[in-house]
């Protein structure tokens, strides 16, 4: 277990600096970027730039610059924003950190639940027409862009259809912290949740279908038969639990890109202030502190959920332990 | 050019040993023994047998004689010529005259490729003739080993076990190898089904003086293609004998157990022999006994057993057995064996064998 | 007279497929009594296989068809539904099969797998159930059985492994101890210790057995009766003795002739049965063996019953060749031309 954890650790590190050292590069091989100019603010004149460019050692080489970013990131904590000098770095996505926490669990806890439910039904009803629906359902999910499952969504519970029993209690977008009221956080989320979990659904309840079956003409399940299981037993207590151990393994995988900021588009859409809000906005501002920010933070989330998704792994199949 | 008679393959003390590996460094904590010093010869036009039980490591000592396994240890000549530590380029034309013919008919053959090119995949890779010449020879393979020549561009699923088996012993015959090592050739196929293609191994021998290193666990079938056969266990070679010599009279223990466990299709013949059922399962290749490999589960174990490694020694001629308590053996046998004993204690290695009973 | 145990009458079973009917198993008859141990051999395609786990009604493939009947104790059990059966199974009857690698479950323990198998059937706690489990094991010659029975299934080697099958399908004491080529996939030495385990318990349990293999040799030594299949047909059925020294129909020749022996001296050449098992999609005219039987004539393109021929009424075969003739002709087969010296 410790040399387990010494290597994904060192891992971890050496990813953290491959990625920041990389977009690092990007960012100052990207035409037109002059962060001198952004931090200098309106109709800035030369004199102006090129103080700021000395003020905040941005005439420096590019290694000392990383350097100098770095230091400020980890050890002193008080890295600015280039674009609103206010906005302390760190500070920021901290505070960010909860909204998307909120928001991936929530719609976690719902396509798990759903995934696994019609992942089962499809089998238990294979060769009648409930699993050509169920998959095809789950195919209409996987293939909406969840940018535009999101604006509609909007568009019907927002406006058209605001005002019907349905959607009136519909808050506007936007975010309650849950400390705050607990009540309006849940209501401000379900659209949310249920946006990004259509997604994830699908593409759950199929690939547990898939396992499924091929699991069903392996030899224990024929002997779990012939013990004289009920169906019901042989599918969740031999067929279910060996398929969960590829479920559990992507699940993790995707849970931790989506921690990591993947959830993005929908903050966007649903203007949620998260992680991947912060992340959109800076990169359009092109605000080279806070995007090196989220960078890292989203690589030491998938890195952690990699390794947990590993212990895991081998927590399901004890085949992989080490003797 | 080697003369009838002389030896085609020779492997000197060679050993297999795959690291087990831990700890962040990935260093070597322990090893599977999977072949552990092991010495023997075959003879041009020779069938070897080469017989055991899982974890014995024939099928690691099959693929390492041809170099599909890098030795840990030892020395391979191939007609005369030493192949252990030759390099890729070296080894190349020397693989067209050693060939192998593989267990499982339904995985060894690439199921998304036809027959032909699958057959033809050797001519092609030794660049052997031109394209036309090439497909002649494949309908030519195919004929030999009891397929059509229509046959030429269908795929291995539209064939049963058997003619899977034939098509790969249409490759390993493409290229005229002069040995043929066959790993369990015939045991994943019917019995009716196997004597056919035991037949057909054996004219195939006759017709193209092919020389077998034939890797079996049924003693049955070892003994019907087999010159000579050669027992593993746990890695060592224990005993080595002629065929029909072996069956009659067996010297080593657990050659005694493997054949008495062959069941026999005679029903009172099968009640009146005395059958020696061995107690617990093979030991693991990674912490192999001490001593005699075998020692745990003989019933004829002494002390020196566990202590002292048995040596591979000669009791009558053609017949080497590795037991301290031999079986079926003569005063004379027993002088000769303890005279070579005396050789190897003099190189440290172990004690003159006393005989059982 | 006492009722048999375990009676099969013709029971066909046919599967659905795009390329045809596939008849896997053809009219097959059989009995089996308490006690008894009834050997099945056959090779690939003969059916043995489907016909056991269609006993059990293992085989849930809607292109399936299954007719005829099959009598346990009397009653058919090819007509009660599922959860009847499913008390049966398991508890009545039990089974075990081929591959130990894959029969068990790789993520649970060995010990929970057969206490799933006693509780299913039995009411004991948790508690009772894992000494039944540990007393399986030790039955079944495992040894430290108290800790193994906490074991993963990789953590056993392959003897073992099966052995822990037979545990598991013995823990309710099953009337018929069905076994599908147990040993198949075990090296010789093994294959020893388990025939003779088998043969152990099934007194010690008070089960018959129904043991299915390919293997002549393993059931000369456990079986009392013998079933011949071939292409989904029984072609030759009767006490051991009687098919090892006075076999009828020539695929058992065949089987007998074909396999190298270590009892007898060494052969020039095999017998082998020319030809391939035939499809089962469109059998053979007549009786299905006739396109590889060297002994062929024009009665066999019609199909034989099943039939007793020689003097043991309880001896049956399918095969029109007169008794006397066939005692001439079969020797060369089975015994084949010995070796020069």
């Amino acid at each position: 277990m410790l040399t387990f954890i010494v290597r994904r650790t060192i891992g971890l590190v050496v990813v953290l600096f491959a990625i920041t050292v990389l977009t690092f590069l990007i960012f100052f091989a990207t035409p037109g970027i002059d962060p001198a100019r952004q931090l200098a603010g309106r109709n800035p004149t030369p004199q102006t730039i090129a103080a700021i460019k000395h003020q905040f050692g941005l005439d420096r080489p590019l290694p000392v610059q990383y350097a100098l970013m770095m230091k400020h990131l980890f050890i002193s904590r008080d890295l600015v924003s280039y674009g609103n000098q206010a906005l302390k770095v760190v500070p920021a996505i901290i505070a960010a950190t909860p909204v998307t926490l909120s928001l991936v669990i929530g719609a976690a806890i719902i396509w798990v639940v759903f995934g696994v439910l019609l992942g089962l039904l499809a089998v238990v009803f294979k060769g009648t027409f409930v699993d050509p629906l169920i998959m095809i359902l789950a195919l209409i999910g996987i293939s909406m862009p969840v940018f535009w499952l999101g604006e509609v969504l909007n568009l019907i519970t927002q406006d058209r259809l605001h005002n019907t029993f349905l959607f009136h209690w519909v808050p506007p977008l936007g975010y309650v912290p849950l400390t705050e009221d607990p009540w309006q956080w849940f209501l401000h989320l379900i659209i949310p949740w249920i946006s990004l979990s259509i997604l994830y659904i699908g593409f759950y309840a199929r690939v547990l279908r898939a396992n499924l079956l091929d699991v069903q003409n392996e030899d224990y399940v024929r002997t779990a038969r012939a013990k004289g299981l009920t169906e019901r037993n042989v599918l969740v207590r031999h067929m279910l639990r060996t398929s969960m151990i590829t479920f559990v393994s992507l699940f993790g995988l995707d849970f931790g890109v989506l921690v990591g900021g993947g959830a993005l588009l929908t903050e966007v859409v649903f203007g949620l202030p998260g992680v991947g809000l912060l992340t959109y906005r800076s990169l359009v501002a092109l605000d080279l502190p806070v995007i090196m920010a989220t960078v890292i933070y989203g690589a030491f989330f998938i890195t952690i959920a990699n390794a947990m998704v590993d212990v895991l792994y081998a927590r399901l199949d004890p085949r992989i332990r080490p003797a | 050019m080697s003369t009838n008679g002389a030896p085609l393959l020779e492997i000197e003390n060679v050993k297999k040993y795959f690291p087990i590996r831990k700890g962040l460094l990935g260093r070597e904590v322990a090893r599977v023994h999977a072949v552990d010093d092991v010495s023997f010869s075959v003879r041009d036009g020779e069938t070897l047998g080469l017989v055991g039980e899982s974890g014995c490591g024939k099928s690691t000592l099959g693929r390492t004689i041809l170099r599909l396994l890098e030795p840990t240890a030892g020395d391979i000549r191939f007609d005369g010529r030493s192949i252990a530590k030759l390099g890729r380029r070296q080894l190349r034309p020397l693989r067209r005259e050693m060939q192998m013919v593989f267990q499982d008919p339904y995985a060894s053959l690439n199921p998304r490729k036809r027959v032909g090119a699958i057959i033809g995949a050797p001519l092609q890779i030794h660049n052997v003739g031109d394209g036309k010449e090439q497909k002649k020879r494949v309908r030519e393979l195919l004929e030999i080993v009891g397929l059509s020549p229509e046959h030429y561009n269908r795929f291995p699923h539209e064939f049963s076990g058997g003619q899977r088996q034939r098509i790969g012993v249409a490759r390993a015959l493409a290229l005229r190898p002069k040995l043929i090592v066959a790993d369990e050739p015939v045991s994943a196929l019917d019995v009716s089904i196997q004597s056919q293609m035991l037949n057909l191994l054996d004219d195939l021998q006759t017709e193209f003086h092919l020389t077998y290193v034939f890797i079996a666990h049924d003693l049955g079938v070892v003994r019907h293609v087999s010159d000579r056969i050669a027992v593993m266990y746990l890695g060592k070679l224990v005993e080595l004998a002629p065929g029909e010599e072996l069956y009659a009279h067996p010297i080593m223990p657990y050659t005694e157990a493997l054949l008495s466990a062959v069941p026999i299709p005679d029903p009172d013949l099968s009640d009146q022999r005395e059958r020696i059922v061995l107690q617990g399962d093979v030991p693991s290749p990674i912490h192999p006994p001490s001593g005699c490999r075998f020692h745990p589960r003989c019933r004829y174990m002494t002390d020196i057993c566990k202590q002292v490694e048995p040596p591979l020694v000669e009791y009558v001629p053609g017949h080497l057995a590795a037991c301290h308590h031999p079986l079926n053996v003569d005063g004379a046998a027993l002088a000769r064996a303890e005279a070579q004993a005396k050789q190897l204690v003099q190189a440290g290695v172990s004690a003159a064998p006393e005989p059982h009973k | 007279m006492a009722e048999h145990l375990l009676e099969v009458k013709n029971l066909k079973v046919s599967f659905r497929t795009e390329d045809g009917v596939v008849k896997a198993v053809d009219g097959v008859s059989f009995t089996v009594d308490q006690g008894e141990v009834l050997g099945i051999v056959g090779e690939s395609g003969s059916g043995k296989s489907v016909t056991m786990m269609s006993v059990m009604r293992l085989i849930n493939d809607p292109n399936m068809r299954v007719e005829g009947e099959v009598l346990y104790k009397g009653r058919d059990i090819m007509q009660l539904d599922e959860s009847r059966m499913r008390e049966v199974r398991g508890s009545e009857m039990a089974m075990i099969f081929q591959d130990p690698m894959t029969s068990l479950n790789p993520v649970y323990r060995v010990g929970d797998q057969i206490v799933e198998a006693v509780v299913t059937h039995q009411t004991l706690d948790k508690k009772q159930a894992r000494a039944r489990a540990v007393d399986l094991l030790k039955q079944v010659g495992i040894p430290h059985a108290e800790s193994r029975v906490d074991d993963f299934p990789h953590q056993f080697s392959g003897g073992m492994r099966q052995r822990a099958m037979i545990a598991m399908a013995l823990a309710n004491n099953p009337d018929i101890l069905i076994a599908d080529e147990p040993t198949t996939a075990l090296d010789v030495t093994i294959q020893a210790q388990l025939i003779e385990l088998i043969d152990n318990l099934k007194d010690d349990f008070g089960s018959a057995v129904v043991l299915i293999t390919h293997d002549l040799g393993v059931v000369a030594e456990i079986a009392d009766t013998i079933g011949v299949m071939y292409a989904g047909r029984v072609v030759e059925f009767g006490e051991k003795r009687q098919i090892f020294y006075d076999p009828q129909h020539p695929y058992t020749w065949g089987l007998l002739g074909s396999i190298p022996r270590l009892d007898r001296p060494k052969l020039d050449r095999l017998h082998s049965i020319k030809g391939m098992p035939p499809s089962l999609i469109n059998p053979p005219q007549g009786c299905k063996f006739r396109p590889r039987c060297p002994h062929a004539f024009e009665r066999c393109m019609e199909e034989p019953e099943l039939a007793s021929h020689v003097d043991d009424r309880d001896h049956l075969d399918r095969c029109w060749i007169d008794v006397d003739t066939k005692r001439a002709i079969r020797t060369k087969t089975i015994h084949g031309e010995t070796a020069a010296a």
